[in-house]
């Protein structure tokens, strides 16, 4: 146990200078990106002089390390600028879209292990039958769909073709928030782009799942069980599956990755209004301290995602902590 | 019977190691989904690269106003966009800019990726350590927003600094792999025994280790190639690939943004996902052919 909490801990420390990196990479970023946040509030009645002697007054020409400073102090109180497209803080936008992101993604993972965990048990557990081989086709086919090409074939099958759910937004628009049916509007905007997403990212658990499933059924306290005459579902339930499932929950961690970069392209085709498609909009119309925060939230999200698999896996393996 | 047969053939292959080529071609045959594949992608990649010399660029991609969303005809065989360009035209350039942007940061990505991992490997101790930090930091990063942001700021934006930009933050998972093989490598006895006789690090490294591992880099950067390809396509999709004056499989895609486009002008976007596919599957048939050629305990052959 004490090896347990040392490792996090030094997991933990390797992610500070992480964050630091991120956080200039991105203030580069930042300042390599044309125009400051005056420029978005530009008013033609102020001179230019105003405009120099107001860009002094906020710091704008001290040395970049002043000026970085300034802006992790910023950062540490949420404070992430002024958006000059929607006219208002960066926190407040990011505050609306991030709770649709956040169920979406929900949901995306909810489908992907609903899906996963079922497919990759039977295609284990009776490999090589036509229903694994089926299976095993779906895996082949879904690891080289682009996941956007994917998310395109189902809006329009299901979206546009069948019309059995909404092509856009989070919610109709007039319902009345707090409502059942605004509850359920919501969800009916979630399922199709959350189903496309996670159809993709069933892949890898599958595949993995059924090869860990194939190796384990032939150990040797597998045998042994069988020997001990225990019924076959309660050796898949209870010896198996316990073996093959921890791994899989290590990989929730990474799981957030992709969850990013899916949902870039998910929520613009879907014209979903969560964190993707804010980002999407925002550097299409060089809304650029929007831009800023929402990298620097998905690159710590990202960084947060793996130190949570790293955690569990080394909670599954102990051999990860000796290193 | 079958057992039997295949251990003549076991005794028959001892006689004479195969050569590398041999192997490869066996694996191949054997694997007839990646022979139709490499067959499939040799005459696409002949048909698209001998068909632009004759096809110009320009003239597909200048803007008709007269024959706006036309469908299928004889004319427009698969129709034409919003600008009234011919879709088929655009495909077949748009097939080999892809292809060629797939394969410029495969070949940049791989080769950064394999000095880095030997490096790395070759050298262990500190060296290793201070390598893989870095590399853990690149590998972190949110890949798509990171290269979005370079696109949209970059000045003098042109097909170059777009390759040089994914490469950028691409090289990371071809580095870890050599590594590993690099660490195991170094124990071997021909390098112990190079060592000794005075060849330099450099040396060693480039001309010995090297050539003993191509069979994984050659492996690795074909199954590479269908990831760049995809990659390419989707940031071509979102707008931030390559300009529209120069088409790739995602720009055609990119016009199913509308949902007019999406719901009604499927001639614009399904070949070109359809394109995008077999090229995918293609490309990774014949790399996991290359694989298990490579693998002799996986070899079907």
């Amino acid at each position: 146990m004490i090896d347990m909490w040392k490792f996090t801990l030094r997991r933990i420390l390797i992610m500070i200078p992480q964050i630091i990196l991120l956080s200039i990479l991105i203030f580069i970023l930042a300042k390599m990106m044309p125009g400051d946040a005056l420029t978005g509030m530009i008013d033609p009645n102020v001179s230019p002089e105003r405009l120099e002697e107001l860009r002094e007054k906020l710091g704008w020409n001290d040395p970049w390390h002043i000026q970085y400073a300034d802006w992790v102090g910023g950062l540490v109180q949420g404070d992430f600028g002024q958006s000059f497209r929607f006219k208002m803080p960066v926190t407040e936008l990011i505050g609306e879209r991030i709770v649709n992101s956040f169920w979406l993604s929900v949901a995306t993972l909810i489908f992907t292990y609903l899906i996963a965990i079922p497919l990759g048990i039977l295609s284990g557990r009776y490999n090589d039958s036509l229903l694994d081989q089926t299976i095993t086709g779906y895996t082949y086919l879904g690891f080289a769909t682009p996941l956007f090409i994917f998310a395109l074939v189902m809006l329009w099958v299901f979206g546009f073709m069948l019309g059995w759910f909404p092509t856009s937004g989070s919610v109709s628009p007039g319902s009345e928030p707090g409502t059942f049916a605004y509850v359920m509007s919501k969800i009916n905007h979630l399922i199709l782009p959350a189903i496309a997403m996670a159809l993709i990212a069933t892949v890898n658990t599958v595949q993995y799942l059924r090869s860990e499933i194939i190796d384990t059924k032939q150990k040797d306290f597998i045998l042994t069980a069988r020997a001990k005459g225990a019924s076959e579902s309660r050796v898949y339930n209870r010896h198996i599956l316990r073996n093959s499932l921890l791994p899989i929950a290590a990989f929730f961690g990474y799981e957030i990755t992709f969850l990013i970069g899916g949902t870039i392209f998910v929520e613009t085709i879907y014209n979903y209004p969560g964190m993707g498609l804010l980002f999407f909009e925002s550097i299409t119309l060089r809304d650029y301290s929007v831009v800023t925060a929402v990298v620097l939230l998905f690159g710590v999200a990202a960084i947060l995602g793996a130190l949570l698999s790293d955690i569990i896996l080394s909670l599954v393996d102990p051999r990860i902590r000796i290193k | 019977m079958e057992a039997n047969k295949l251990n003549t053939n076991e005794e028959l292959k001892t006689h004479k190691s195969p050569s590398g080529f041999s192997i490869i071609w066996r694996e191949l045959v054997r694997d007839k989904l990646a022979l139709i594949s490499l067959i499939f992608l040799i005459l696409i990649t002949a048909f698209v690269y001998g068909v632009s010399f004759v096809l110009d660029q320009e003239e597909i991609v200048t803007v008709d106003l007269f024959s706006i969303h036309e469908p299928p005809s004889e004319e427009f065989w698969l129709g034409t966009d919003y600008g009234g360009r011919d879709i088929f035209g655009q495909l077949i350039i748009g097939t080999r800019n892809s292809l060629s942007i797939g394969i410029l940061v495969t070949l940049m990505s791989g080769l950064i990726g394999i000095v880095f991992g030997l490096v790395a490997g070759y050298f262990g101790g500190h060296v290793d350590n201070v390598l893989m930090r870095i590399l853990d930091f690149f590998q972190i990063l949110p890949f798509l927003m990171i290269v979005i942001v370079f696109v949209a700021i970059v000045p003098k934006y042109s097909i170059w600094t777009f390759s040089l930009i994914m490469t950028a933050f691409l090289w990371m998972g071809i580095a870890r792999l050599i590594r590993s093989k690099a660490l195991q490598e170094k124990e071997l006895d021909y390098v112990q025994a190079s060592k000794t006789l005075g060849s330099s690090n450099i040396k060693i490294i480039f001309t010995q280790v090297l050539p003993n591992i191509t069979s994984l880099i050659i492996v690795t950067m074909t199954l590479n190639l269908a990831g760049n390809i995809g990659l390419e396509s989707g940031l071509s999709f979102l707008g931030f690939g390559f300009p529209e004056s120069t088409p790739s499989l995602g720009t055609l895609l990119s016009y199913a943004r509308n949902p007019q486009t999406l719901e009604y002008r499927w001639w614009i976007w399904v070949p070109a996902s359809v394109l995008i596919l077999l090229l995918m599957l293609a490309v990774r048939n014949v790399g996991e052919a290359l694989k298990r050629a490579t693998d002799a305990r996986q070899r079907r052959g």
